[in-house]
């Protein structure tokens, strides 16, 4: 027998409804307080854009024009990648008004590797790692002005980063 | 669980340089495992930094971009001790946040 043999049964039963109208208030009253500002979103994302396997279908989808080359986007990237798994690419411009810089991976198997939005008051440098596929030109797009400028560069590939 | 998200913001005479690290798979959705299975897309869409109450950064990302991702980037603006939020979320609606102090 335990230590409350000798409580009578309608009094445990008591306590226990207590206990379980005092769970219920508390979930009522711990409702979730919304966000002051918006974390980032999914419907952001423009998946369409990142399924294109070329690059005047991803730039049409993500940006509805093509680009034209600029001595003015400068791409920084390896001559030779030892691992295709991980490629350092960084990209900066000197263009003014710069919203948007796109990274595009020619040979690989969805040519638009990543996007970036670029407020005012942002400079216009990023730098990331990419998945090459295998040896291929990587295209650094820049929007300015409501125009896309571009620069190219081939990146040999030794280890490819997508495959098995 | 430890945050999956490391980020180190520091203010500049103009600008804050903000560099981040990510953990996360990204999966392509063209690798196989060991059975000889495709391991399914599993990827980071977007990543937005957020300073005052404003986005001064957003990433839109594919699965071309490298396991658990580095991201390097400037804004004008940005004092020692202010908050960088970062927040994340990926293709199977999995998300993570973070408010930094900047440096």
């Amino acid at each position: 027998m335990n230590e409350f043999s000798d409580a009578p049964d309608s009094a445990r039963r008591t306590v226990l409804k207590a206990a379980v109208a005092g769970g219920l208030a508390g979930l009522g009253l711990g409702s979730f307080p919304f966000p002051a500002f918006a974390d980032a979103d999914a419907k952001d994302f423009p998946a369409d854009a990142f399924k294109q396997k070329s690059e005047a279908d991803a730039l049409k989808a993500l940006y509805g024009k093509s680009a034209e080359a600029s001595d003015k986007v400068n791409l920084d990237a390896p001559e030779i990648a030892e691992n295709g798994a991980v490629v350092p690419i960084a990209i900066t411009s000197t263009l003014p008004g710069v919203t948007g810089i796109a990274v595009l991976v020619l040979e690989n198997p969805f040519t638009l590797a990543a996007a970036y939005k670029i407020p005012e008051g942002t400079q216009a440098q990023v730098a990331s790692r990419l998945k090459m596929a295998k040896t291929s030109k990587v295209v650094a797009v820049v929007e300015s002005g409501g125009k896309l400028y571009s620069a190219t560069k081939e990146v040999k590939v030794t280890v490819g980063g997508c495959g098995g | 669980m430890a945050s999956t998200i490391r980020v180190r913001a520091v203010a500049g005479a103009d600008t804050t340089e903000v560099q981040s690290l990510i953990q996360h798979p990204m999966d392509s959705g063209f690798v196989k495992d060991a059975k000889g299975e495709l391991i399914p897309p599993h990827h980071i869409e977007v990543v937005q930094f957020e300073h005052g109450g404003k986005t001064v950064f957003t990433a839109l990302w594919g699965p071309a971009v490298s396991k658990d991702p580095y991201l390097k980037f400037g804004f004008k603006g940005g004092k020692k001790g202010d908050d960088l939020k970062v927040s994340w979320v990926d293709n199977k609606g999995a998300s993570d946040t973070l408010t930094a102090k900047i440096q």
